[in-house]
């Protein structure tokens, strides 16, 4: 069965249609790269996949359970999990605090009024466990707004991933960094275990190709483009109106 | 080693605060009575502005609802005090109060949900204001009696006896409250106040959590407005007025949002000038709104913050 299917989505804001009609399915376990100039609708397509926003017309399959009109946070349960494209952190939290909301959202201790976070030591230790994974140790009790740009962005993928989610969502994961970081985060993504299916949109088409097995490249909300690379890459259509070339 | 110097901090402040009828002339130790009630009362307005990011201009609605709940107990119903029960349907009313009123606002935020509360609040304020029948109006409900406590050998006819009174439940609320925003609970809160978009992400129901900060916070607003009504024997519409609102309100900014601890300073502040400057002249508004922007451009995060970083210089 297919984990992810989606039926002539679409989504209006008013008089203008950002995203038109849109189809494609993906397979468990699949990376599949959404590209597409400014404006296309990459992120609007995100925010109906995860629930932020609420389509005008069409449906969403994920494995096989129509998820159309469940509001964002029940979909985070039911195993969908994004980053954000601006950095979206608790910046004025520490970076274990980070860690330990993205831990605490599947279970009961967010209703505890009583018992401090610290005292559930097996989240805790399933914390420090996260951070010493990524080398975020040291950096533990620093406020994450005191961190470097790079370190936000891992952070932003590290908090999505410490809650086995079963699909990722990666709206630009490499947005603002330098290409060495950039290449950083593209085998890192590659490193993923297959148990996660990954939708990725990126600029950067070193990033894209590097990660993606399918490409759908999205153009005023229509699909213009959807296969393996190679082919995506030699569609005269795609060439045209994403390259710029004549 | 933090923890250690913060519980002689609060053990040093409890015990100036026993030690203070002893010191002080009964004027000031009713005076301080008032403070501990609005410290309760600003205290719980913090676990929505400072924990929630929620800001509000109708926190007044639980005081006075829990205010008048107690009063027409008290004068209509027995013609007299039946503490527990006052209590509890005192502090129970301001609960769902705030759970009807959380119910239909939350949906907002921001400047949005900062009028919705107002209006909301001026609402009930209307209610008070129009059904003299029950509410007498704008003359208010007079003759409301303390609570009779003689088996605890408690007269809180005295001023003294009424202090220990308020003090001890000010001391529940301030532990409880301090739980709560230290809870794994207030945790969340905490997420919210920083992303709501991405507490939601997490796969957090953001309404959820806000809605619960809601009820709790209009509890403990709730029994303040119980304190008040038996300190002041008496309950009118102004209780529940925009400016006692914007009153509490300042008492957090003023104190420190999002310190719990500072806002109590806040209504300290706030009270001590209302008092000593309201003596002189009846525009001590004015007083106040000075106080207010100099905080805003001197501390602008709050007395309490202050207090601890010159602390740390030292």
């Amino acid at each position: 069965m297919e984990a992810l299917v989606v039926e002539k989505l679409t989504k209006d804001f008013g008089g203008v249609r950002a995203v038109n009609e849109v189809s494609f399915s993906v397979e468990p376990g699949e990376r599949l790269a959404i590209i597409g100039p400014n404006g296309a609708g990459k992120t609007t397509l995100f925010q109906l996949l995860s629930g932020m926003l609420t389509p005008t017309a069409g449906r969403i399959f994920v494995f096989g359970k129509d998820i159309t009109k469940l509001p964002a946070h029940q979909r985070a349960a039911l195993g969908i999990g994004r980053t954000f494209q601006i950095t979206n952190l608790f910046l004025n939290l520490t970076v274990l605090d980070n860690v330990l909301l993205a831990l605490e959202a599947g279970g009961m201790t967010r209703y505890n009024l009583i018992r401090p976070v610290s005292s559930y030591k097996h989240l805790l230790g399933q914390a420090e466990d996260i951070l010493r994974q990524w080398g975020l140790s040291d950096r533990r009790d620093f406020p994450v707004r005191s961190l470097s740009y790079g370190e936000q962005r891992q952070l932003e993928i590290m908090l999505t991933l410490s809650q086995n989610r079963s699909f990722l969502l990666l709206d630009e994961p490499t947005c603002g960094l330098s290409p060495e970081e950039a290449q950083s985060f593209v085998s890192i993504i590659r490193a993923f275990s297959r148990d996660f299916t990954v939708l990725l949109i990126d600029h950067d088409m070193d990033v894209t190709f590097g990660i993606a097995e399918k490409v759908m490249v999205l153009h005023y909300g229509t699909v213009v483009a959807f296969g393996y690379p190679e082919e995506v890459k030699n569609n005269p259509q795609v060439q045209e109106i994403y390259m710029g070339v004549d | 080693m933090k923890d250690r110097k913060s519980i002689l901090r609060i053990a040093t402040v409890l015990v100036l605060l026993c030690l203070a009828p002893l010191f002080l002339p009964s004027y000031y130790t009713g005076l301080l009575t008032l403070i501990l009630i609005y410290a309760i009362f600003a205290m719980s307005l913090d676990i929505l502005q400072g924990y929630t990011g929620l800001a509000s201009l109708g926190h007044a609605a639980f005081l006075g609802t829990a205010a008048y709940i107690v009063a027409i107990i008290n004068v209509k119903v027995f013609h007299g005090p039946h503490f527990a029960i006052e209590l509890l349907a005192g502090v129970l009313s301001a609960g769902i109060v705030a759970a009807i009123v959380g119910l239909i606002v939350l949906r907002n935020t921001g400047t949005y949900l900062l009028m919705i509360l107002l209006a909301s609040s001026m609402m009930l304020w209307g209610i008070a204001f129009k059904w003299r029948s029950l509410t007498g109006g704008d003359d208010g409900l007079p003759g409301i009696a303390r609570p009779n406590l003689a088996f605890m050998h408690w007269n809180l006819h005295n001023t003294t006896d009424f202090y220990f009174f308020v003090l001890l439940f000010f001391v529940i609320a301030a532990l409880l409250m301090y739980l709560v925003v230290r809870s794994s609970f207030g945790h969340t809160l905490l997420g919210i106040r920083e992303s709501e978009t991405r507490m939601t992400a997490l796969g957090y129901n953001v309404w959820l959590q806000k809605y619960i900060a809601f009820i709790v916070s209009g509890i403990f607003a709730g029994l303040a407005g119980v304190m008040l009504v038996y300190y002041n024997g008496f309950v009118s519409p102004s209780e529940l007025h925009l400016v006692t609102s914007a009153e509490v309100l300042m008492m957090v900014i003023l104190g420190g949002v999002g310190t719990l601890f500072g806002p109590a300073i806040g209504a300290g502040i706030i009270i001590l000038i209302k008092n000593f400057v309201s003596a002189y002249t009846e525009h001590w508004m004015i007083i106040l709104g000075a106080l207010y922007m100099a905080t805003i451009m001197l501390a602008p995060r709050g007395v309490y913050r202050l207090f601890k970083r010159s602390e740390k210089r030292g």
